[in-house]
């Protein structure tokens, strides 16, 4: 049995880890009213419509906010400090993330500083981070 | 519309120890306090007829301390179930569905002893599971505090600011005997404690505790005739939002609707305004939590409410005094505090807390749950209108 905190997909969600394992990041838009959300559903949170597709986001990103977790989850390949982050898609959601591939400080880790996103193997499976775009301050 | 004060507080008590206490279980704190809570209310398990525990099997429960409920709730959405569950028992009892319910509450936050800690959010494959708690484990510090530094970007606001808070609780924890931390403290203090994820120091986290909680109440006819004066639930209110267990769920995580929601309705279900309210509790796991309440429920404007505890107004001494037991931070938390939160609200109303505030005749009680997935607003008064 994997840990308890790997994740462990649905069939709803499938697809999305799907792009994960492809280096795609995969979210729900609403063929209705066009809304984009994240996590994945079988519903649309804006208008209820069940209309509603998997489609392959840019992985664009904002730095919304985030913390420094001064000793991570033993599951993460790292001793050092460790970002948590609140990270804003192009597409609008809002969604919890880890920023990687950068010094884990508060000089590094810029409010609104352009991420993309990254997939980073995690245990059994490939999750969901975010890298800085360009030169590193 | 239920009208103000139509229930009431009749009975009120904390389990018998609190803080480290390993020979009890969470069924042995909650049971214990139940006891209390009845031995307070001058009555016996025959009087009672509504039911509501959270986290532990209800029907095991009441059958163990010898309640048949004709009506029972067993609401979680987190660390302000209980208040939640109150709200619930407002309305039962305003229905007709039952007279007088117990709410039982216990946790061995710190001892781990027995079944009850989980507000399971990290079921396999649920939401949060998924999709958040394994970039941090699920560390309270680490998640639940993430609009921090937006909202320091954002306001303005300087770690030494935001440190005020943990110094303000302590000075009301100074004077609380049951208070787990009762030496002064300093921002220098507080900003020198150990990092445990960057803003967030362990001075600006909750404590861990063990510890249990109960109420009785029944509808305000019949209040009168219980030995201690009625606290009369003059309103309440409830909401939920992030979802999953972070701020990542939150619309606007610097304005979170839900908690305005939760305010106004228990403003608007007890005719009372922000001028009347002479004590407040906000439920504090982390330094922030209380900065939000504040703007959120209106007591302050969005982006003030850091500044304004900064200020010292929720100090002893201050204009709005908040979290007078020490709080979370300083009194004691198990992991799910809205018990804890509640009882000491009821005791200012009493007028029989430590930390004596005078002339409360209003008291607020807002608490979380689940990080930001759900919240809850009550407001108590010692007559009803």
């Amino acid at each position: 049995m994997p840990h308890p905190l790997v994740p462990v997909p649905t069939p709803e969600t499938q697809p999305f880890w799907d792009g994960c394992e492809d280096g795609v990041l995969r979210i729900n838009r609403c063929r209705a009213c066009g809304d984009a959300y994240f996590p994945p559903s079988l519903i649309c949170p804006e208008c209820s419509s069940t209309d509603v597709e998997f489609f392959d986001a840019t992985g664009d990103a904002t730095l919304y906010s985030y913390t420094i977790q001064q000793k991570p989850f033993a599951l993460w390949d790292s001793d050092g400090p460790r970002s948590v982050a609140l990270v804003r898609l192009a597409e609008g959601p809002l969604l919890t993330s880890s920023i990687v591939n950068c010094e884990q400080t508060p000089e590094a880790l810029q409010l609104d500083m352009p991420v993309r996103a990254t997939f980073v193997p995690f245990d059994e499976i490939t999750v969901l981070c975010f890298e800085p775009v360009g030169e590193q301050p | 519309m239920i009208p103000p004060g139509a229930t009431a507080i009749v009975g009120a008590a904390e389990s018998t120890e609190i803080g480290t206490v390993p020979d009890m279980s969470s069924v042995g704190l909650a049971v214990d306090a139940a006891a209390n809570a009845m031995r307070d209310a001058g009555i016996t398990a025959a009087d009672i007829d509504g039911f509501t525990c959270g986290y532990f099997p209800v029907a095991d429960m009441s059958r163990q301390l010898g309640i048949f409920p004709s009506w029972a709730d067993n609401t979680v959405v987190g660390g302000c179930s209980w208040m939640f569950q109150l709200r619930n028992a407002v309305a039962a009892i305003h229905a007709g569905y039952c007279n007088t319910v117990l709410i039982v509450y216990g946790e061995s936050g710190k001892s781990t002893r027995g079944l009850g800690q989980s507000f399971d959010a990290g079921q396999r494959g649920g939401t949060g599971q998924q999709f958040d708690m394994f970039y941090s484990g699920g560390q309270a510090a680490a998640t639940f505090t993430l609009p921090v530094v937006r909202y320091q970007h954002e306001y303005g606001l300087t770690d030494e600011e935001l440190a005020v808070g943990a110094v303000s609780q302590r000075e009301w924890a100074v004077d609380v005997p049951r208070a787990t931390l009762r030496e002064p403290t300093s921002v220098e203090e507080v900003l020198a404690s150990p990092m445990i994820a960057w803003p967030i120091r362990r001075a600006m986290c909750c404590l861990v505790s063990d510890a249990g909680g109960a109420l009785v109440v029944t509808s305000s006819d019949r209040a009168k005739d219980y030995p201690k004066p009625p606290v009369y639930v003059l309103g309440t209110g409830g909401a939920l939002e992030a979802g999953v267990m972070s701020p990542g769920g939150v619309r606007e995580p610097l304005r979170p609707e839900f908690i305005r929601t939760s305010g106004d309705a228990a403003f608007g279900s007890s005719g009372v305004t922000h001028a009347d309210i002479d004590h407040l509790m906000i439920y504090d796991a982390f330094i922030h939590n209380p900065i939000f309440g504040l703007e959120g429920l209106g007591f302050v404007e969005y982006g003030e409410g850091g500044h304004f505890i900064a200020e010292g107004h929720t100090a002893p001494g201050g204009k709005l005094p908040m979290n007078t037991s020490g709080g979370g931070l300083s009194y004691a938390h198990t992991g799910a505090y809205g018990m804890l939160c509640m009882l000491e609200s009821i005791r200012q109303v009493r007028g029989e807390a430590a930390n004596q505030v005078a002339d409360v005749d209003i008291a607020l009680c807002h608490g979380w749950g689940g990080y930001w997935s759900a919240c809850s607003t009550l407001i108590f008064g010692n007559s009803a209108p």
